[in-house]
């Protein structure tokens, strides 16, 4: 029996069962608007991309869904169900306490992805669950980088996120980068640098 | 009420007319009038000498097809910023002397806010992600918390520019764009180009510099062209459909002058299909920098009880679109 329990912009996330335990599947959904060639070479080479990354994160000690099986001629990764709550929601519900707890938890956790040269390419709440731990997931737009820039853009994201999901909260994005510090092997000014340098890059910011 | 808008934020000098009917906007007039540089891109002074030559007459008309005598407008709108200082400057001392003059009130109206608010204004829209594809902005619009928050932007240039900056290296003339899209219509092989995707935001400059290489291997013009348009405007819907996931919404609107693009159209139309939305797109002079629609958003900030005091009326180069308290939205 398979149901699809999510239907993101991307890909479809459908409850599965494989050798008798509960999984999900990711299947990367052809977009008729893109060119059927560009189309498969984006969704195919983004399957293998994210299973890489996703095993990569696993070695550095963040918590990721385990995959099972990548299947690039259908562009469809299986993976264990991790049964949590969307951060995005969580957020919004919790103590101002657990709150902060959680976003230092965030900061540690991406510490640790960049000292390993990885970067998630899509750090928003939605993309993080919460069970007993929390679950990075979606690594589709994420690479391998140990650049500084790469580094920054990642965490940028993240501080953009919290801007327009979390705009009530936005002061929480210090906790995540409080976390940050904590776990990031290198010199953590230059993180902070590199965070100022690319939101002064926006359009019609005022402080350039 | 009417409200005569007054654009000049880059190359072109609009006025619009406009009145309030059932919540909606009626156009009365919409006068255009476009600096065209002789060669290379605009020219800040050049273009500001340009709208100072032709705002009075550009007023004038927009009266004469709106049938209406100077008294009979109820408030003057001008596009505050961002855009290039020269401009908007030109564009604000007329409004302020209008205001002054006939002694109406003055309103300073956003100018990437003026693209969405025509939209839900004209078509039947109520709550859209924008699109909003220009010249010089390329930005995914929507609103959240009170505000226009921006989803996604372009992190280097705008598609506009890319086209032009492609075109010219092409030697084709300006604007590019529709000259692009006509000969991607004869292309028939997709180059690989850097489709870069951050997130929600989109990058240009890598895919220029790539399209021009292929220009100088001798790749043919039109693959160029074909190739550049499939992979840019994949980008561009994609980043689109993420943000109308990521905030929920189910419309989505188009707005800028790339938004006359059929190609970019068409794909926008697909994805908004394929995900059981709306899409919708105001008529091509809607579309392109214009008066009516700093007009309308003026009228609705107006009637929210929004008025710009002449002595603090200052242009604003960097205008961000979130800056904006957006009271006239539930």
């Amino acid at each position: 029996m398979e149901r699809v329990i999510y239907r993101g912009a991307e890909a479809e996330i459908i409850l599965s069962r494989y050798l008798g335990r509960e999984v999900v599947k990711k299947r990367r959904i052809p977009k008729s608007y893109r060119l059927k060639e560009l189309d498969f070479r984006l969704r195919s080479s983004r399957t293998r991309e994210e299973a890489k990354l996703i095993m990569e994160s696993r070695k550095a000690g963040v918590p990721v869904p385990i995959v099972y099986d990548v299947d690039l001629l259908n562009c469809t990764l299986t993976m264990e169900f991790v049964k949590g709550e969307r951060v995005k929601e969580l957020l919004s519900r919790v103590s101002k306490e657990e709150r902060r707890d959680i976003c230092v938890e965030i900061g540690k956790n991406i510490a640790k992805l960049h000292n390993r040269g990885i970067i998630h390419g899509d750090l928003t709440t939605s993309n993080m669950i919460f069970l007993k731990r929390i679950y990075f997931i979606d690594f589709g737009l994420g690479s391998f980088s140990k650049e500084i820039e790469d580094r920054g853009v990642d965490l940028h994201l993240l501080l953009e996120a919290f801007k327009s999901a979390h705009s009530e909260h936005e002061d929480m994005f210090s906790y995540v980068l409080e976390g940050y510090r904590e776990k990031y092997d290198e010199d953590f000014r230059e993180i902070k640098r590199k965070l100022d340098e690319i939101s002064k890059r926006g359009r019609y910011i005022k402080w350039r | 009420m009417i409200s005569l808008g007054i654009e000049g934020t880059a190359h072109t000098i609009g006025v619009g007319i406009v009145e309030d009917e059932k919540e909606k906007c009626k156009v009365l007039a919409n006068v255009i009038k476009t600096y065209h540089p002789e060669k290379g891109g605009i020219h800040p002074r050049e273009a500001a000498n340009h709208h100072a030559k032709y705002i009075s007459q550009v007023i004038k008309k927009a009266l004469e097809e709106a049938k209406l005598d100077p008294d009979e407008v109820d408030v003057i709108s001008f596009s505050q910023g961002p855009g290039l200082g020269p401009c908007l400057r030109t564009a604000a001392t007329a409004a302020r002397a209008l205001s002054l003059y006939l002694k109406k009130p003055l309103v300073g109206v956003n100018h990437c806010i003026a693209h969405l608010e025509i939209g839900r204004g004209t078509t039947d829209c109520k709550d859209p992600v924008l699109l909003y594809v220009s010249g010089g902005n390329t930005q995914v619009i929507a609103f959240a918390n009170g505000r226009y928050r921006v989803f996604g932007e372009t992190l280097d240039i705008g598609i506009g520019n890319f086209l032009d900056k492609l075109g010219r290296y092409m030697n084709l003339p300006f604007p590019s764009g529709p000259i692009i899209e006509s000969l991607a219509k004869k292309g028939e092989k997709l180059l690989d180009l850097p489709y870069t995707v951050k997130g929600m935001d989109v990058a240009f400059s890598g895919m220029l510099t790539s399209a021009q290489s292929y220009f100088d291997s001798g790749e043919r013009i039109e693959d160029i062209c074909f190739s550049v348009q499939e992979i840019a405007f994949a980008a561009l819907t994609e980043v689109t459909e993420r943000a109308m996931a990521h905030v929920g919404k189910d419309e989505v609107l188009l707005g800028g002058g790339v938004a006359r693009n059929r190609r970019l159209r068409e794909m926008i139309e697909i994805m908004a299909k394929e995900r059981g939305a709306k899409s919708f797109v105001p008529r091509d002079d809607l579309c392109i920098d214009n008066g009516a629609m700093i007009a309308w958003t003026g009228l609705i900030m107006y009637k929210s009880g929004i008025e710009t005091k002449v002595e603090e009326s200052y242009i604003e180069q960097r205008f961000r679109t979130d800056e904006v308290d957006v009271k006239w939205r539930e």
